[in-house]
C-alpha cells in the first residue's frame, strides 16, 4: 500500500520536474528540474526495492546518485562558460547553432 | 507510519512546486533542499536508511553546494552584497524553515516513538546493499567509475575561465 503511494509520489515529482524543465527558460532552473526528475526516478526504484524486499532498488539509487553528481558538475561548468560568453542564462539566447 | 508518509509526501510536493515556480535562484535552492530532506525521510519510512543518509549527504550536501557556488559566481560585482541583503529577508526563509521544522518534528517523533509502532515494510540494511553492489552489480560499479572520470575531467575543463582574447 505504502509502495503504491510512493510510486504515485514519484510520478508527481517526475511530472513536476518535467513541467519545470519545459516551462522555465533559465538554464539553472532547467538543471534544478532535472535534479527533481532524477529524484522522482530514485524514489520509484527505492519504492520498488522496498516492495519486493530486495536491495536492488538501493543499488540503482546509488547509480542514479553517481549519474546526478557527474551530470551536475559538467552541466554547471557549461552554465558558467555560457554565462561568460553570452552574459545571460536565457536558454532561448543560445541559438547560434540553429540551422 | 502511514500518516508520517503522507505528511512528508505533502511537504515534498509543496516544496517542489515552490522550486519550479520561484523566481530567485537562492530561494528555489532553499526549497529544493527541503524537498530533498523530505525525500530522505520518505526513503527511511520505506525501509532504506542507507539511501536516506546518502540522499542527505550527497544531494543536500554536495550537489546543492555546487549549485550555490555557481549562483554566487554568476552574481559577482558590487551589487551582490545589496542583492543578497534583499534576498535574505526573514520573510523569505520563513517558508522553507516551517517545512523543515515539520520534517524535524517527524524525525523526533520517529526517534521517540520508535518502539510503539511497527514498521510494516521490511528494512534493507546497508550490508545487503553492499553485498549486492559488489556482487552481481560489480560491472555497474566499474561503469560508474568510467563515468566519474570523464565527469571530473569535463568539469575541470569546463570550469576554467575563458581567456581574455575571446569575446
Amino acid at each position: 500500500m505504502l509502495a503504491t503511494h510512493a510510486l504515485v509520489l514519484a510520478m508527481l515529482l517526475f511530472g513536476l520536474g518535467l513541467i519545470g524543465l519545459l516551462v522555465r527558460r533559465n538554464v539553472l532552473y532547467m538543471l534544478l528540474s532535472i535534479e527533481v526528475m532524477l529524484n522522482g526516478a530514485s524514489l520509484a526504484f527505492i519504492a520498488a526495492g522496498s516492495r519486493w524486499a530486495q536491495p536492488d532498488g538501493q543499488v540503482m539509487f546509488l547509480f542514479i546518485l553517481t549519474l546526478a553528481a557527474a551530470e551536475v558538475s559538467v552541466a554547471l561548468g557549461i552554465v558558467l562558460q555560457v554565462y561568460y560568453r553570452f552574459r545571460t542564462l536565457d536558454a532561448d539566447a543560445f541559438s547560434l547553432m540553429k540551422g | 507510519m502511514e500518516l508520517l508518509f503522507y505528511i512528508t509526501a505533502g511537504v515534498a510536493v509543496l516544496s517542489t512546486v515552490r522550486v519550479i515556480t520561484h523566481l530567485h535562484a537562492v530561494h528555489a535552492l532553499l526549497y529544493l533542499v527541503v524537498s530533498l530532506m523530505a525525500l530522505a525521510l520518505i526513503f527511511y519510512i520505506l525501509g532504506a536508511p542507507f539511501a536516506a543518509a546518502l540522499e542527505i549527504i550527497i544531494y543536500a550536501g554536495a550537489i546543492m553546494v555546487l549549485f550555490i557556488f555557481v549562483v554566487m559566481l554568476l552574481n559577482q560585482g558590487p551589487l551582490t552584497v545589496e542583492q543578497e541583503r534583499r534576498w535574505l529577508t526573514p520573510r523569505m526563509w520563513l517558508g522553507p524553515s516551517l517545512l523543515a521544522l515539520l520534517l524535524l518534528g517527524e524525525v523526533v517523533f520517529i526517534i521517540v516513538a520508535a518502539d510503539t509502532f511497527t514498521v510494516e515494510t521490511v528494512g534493507i540494511q546497508p550490508k545487503q546493499v553492499g553485498l549486492s553492489l559488489y556482487g552481481p552489480y560489480l560491472i555497474g560499479v566499474e561503469l560508474a567509475s568510467m563515468l566519474l572520470l570523464p565527469g571530473l575531467i569535463g568539469a575541470y575543463h569546463m570550469g576554467r575561465r575563458l581567456s581574455k582574447e575571446e569575446p
